[in-house]
Order: structure tokens, then C-alpha cells, then sequence
């Protein structure tokens, strides 16, 4: 399936990836970070249980101390 | 479009900075210059002299709230943007009362996890306003580094988001204010849409 992550386009040979899955394949270790599908925020604690779709537009944001 | 209108626009928002530190003194300055008619800025911290090296902020405002050292030096430059300020830490349960009827927020945090709950809060409690980070800052150089990412149409981000503020790469007056005011930037740009 395609799906986009960060504006880039994906292609992954299975047909649903879960968030966890995902940040284990692109090796994405930093813990400080946000996740949205499709403009709506998934908690933590729902990694494991939340599907990436064909099509979807996954979005990670690292926060960073300092202001 | 003339200044003069621009500013006659931005004349009739409401912007809140949640944070008078670095980003939030620097952003609030610009967005007064701009016009934005009312700022509400939310602090709890009083100006120490290890601030001036990036905070918008005098030698002879050491010791006072933030809130009012802000507020002041606003009036200086724009005597027609409101401030409002709140004396609070903010967190979960006060921040949708704070900057309720805000039509952009700013987040000002110099820490990743207040970044984080502010993000978690507004998608949760504050659906549809829009909110602008600041993220990696720190050090200085590398100004190629620094960007505004559009996430969605409701969460904006500004920063090179790899830069963690430490004492061997602290945060400093150039990097800081060029984020604080890719920051303004954009909460100008959101405000400016469906103008042209």
C-alpha cells in the first residue's frame, strides 16, 4: 500500500501497518513526538492498535526543548 | 495591500501566547508591530538576567513578572494592541478558559513535554483553533535548518526540529528570535487568508 508520512509518499509491501509497526521499520527511536492520521492526533497508548490505511497522511512531529 | 489595511484587518483578532519566555517575547513583539488588535499572554515567570541574552526584555525589568514587562514594552511600540495577561502555569484544565475566544495560539513552552500537552489539549478541548509550535532552536548557525511546516490546517510548526536546548547548546537571541518570528509569520499569514 501508499501512504504518505511527513508529505513524502510510502510504499510498503503490507496491507495495513499499525503506528508501532511503523516507527519500528523507519527505525523513528526518538520518544518526544506526535503523531496525527489524517489531521487527527492518536494518543500513546494507542500505537499498537491504530491502522495506517492506503492513502492515509501520517504526519510526526519531534518536539524539542528551548524557547 | 497597503499597511494601513493590513493592519485594520489584523486590528479585529485575538491571538494567544502561552509562554513569555524566548519565543513568546520576541513573537508578541512582532505580532504588536503588526496590529493584531488583542494578545493574551500566559506566564508565571519573573525576568531573571540570564533571560536577556534571547528575551525581549530589559536590565531594568529584572525581577518583574513577565506578564507586565511584556505588556509594557508592547505599549511602547503599539499602544492600540490589547494585552491581557494571566499570572498561571498553564495546563490541561486552565488553557481552554485562558485563551478562549483566541483565533490562533502560539505556543511559547521552553520544555518538550509542555509542548506536547498543549498540543494534546487543543486537538482535545479546543477543536479547530489553530495552533503554532516552536520546535529546535538551540545553539546558533545553521539558519538553512530552521522552517514552518504546515502539518494540517489547524497545527503549524516552526523550528528544525533537531535541536535540543542543554547547557552545551543553549538557546540564543538569533536562532530563538528567527523561529519566534517564523512564528508570527504564520499566525499573520493564517489571519491574512481569504484577503487577496
Amino acid at each position: 500500500m501508499k501512504f504518505v508520512l511527513n508529505n513524502r509518499e510510502e510504499e510498503i509491501t503490507k496491507v495495513q501497518l499499525s503506528i508501532s509497526e511503523l516507527l519500528d521499520y523507519k527505525k523513528l527511536t526518538f520518544r518526544m513526538r506526535v503523531v496525527k492520521i489524517n489531521g487527527v492526533l492518536v494518543s500513546k497508548n494507542e500505537y499498537d492498535t491504530t491502522l495506517i490505511n492506503e492513502g492515509d497522511n501520517v504526519q510526526i512531529i519531534y518536539l524539542m526543548s528551548g524557547g | 495591500m497597503r499597511f494601513s489595511e493590513i493592519k485594520n484587518h489584523l486590528s479585529k483578532f485575538r491571538v494567544g501566547i502561552a509562554g513569555a519566555g524566548g519565543l513568546g517575547s520576541n513573537c508578541a513583539m512582532a505580532l504588536a508591530r503588526s496590529g493584531i488588535g488583542t494578545l493574551v499572554i500566559a506566564d508565571f515567570d519573573v525576568v531573571e538576567t540570564a533571560n536577556l541574552n534571547r528575551q525581549y526584555y530589559f536590565t531594568g525589568q529584572v525581577g518583574m513578572m513577565k506578564t507586565d514587562a511584556l505588556k509594557k514594552n508592547i505599549s511602547q511600540v503599539n499602544p492600540e494592541t490589547n494585552v491581557v495577561v494571566y499570572y498561571e502555569k498553564l495546563d490541561p484544565s486552565n488553557i481552554p478558559l485562558i485563551f478562549s475566544g483566541c483565533d490562533v495560539i502560539v505556543e511559547a513552552f521552553d520544555t518538550d513535554e509542555m509542548k506536547e500537552m498543549i498540543i494534546e489539549t487543543v486537538q482535545k478541548d479546543m477543536k479547530g483553533t489553530p495552533l503554532v509550535i516552536g520546535s529546535g532552536l538551540a545553539g546558533w548557525g545553521k539558519s538553512e535548518k530552521l522552517r514552518c511546516r504546515i502539518i494540517d490546517d489547524i497545527l503549524y510548526l516552526c523550528g528544525d526540529e533537531s535541536t535540543t536546548a542543554n547547557d552545551e547548546l543553549p538557546p540564543m537571541a538569533p536562532r530563538v528570535a528567527i523561529v519566534a518570528n517564523m512564528q508570527a509569520n504564520t499566525v499573520v499569514e493564517i489571519l491574512m487568508k481569504n484577503t487577496q
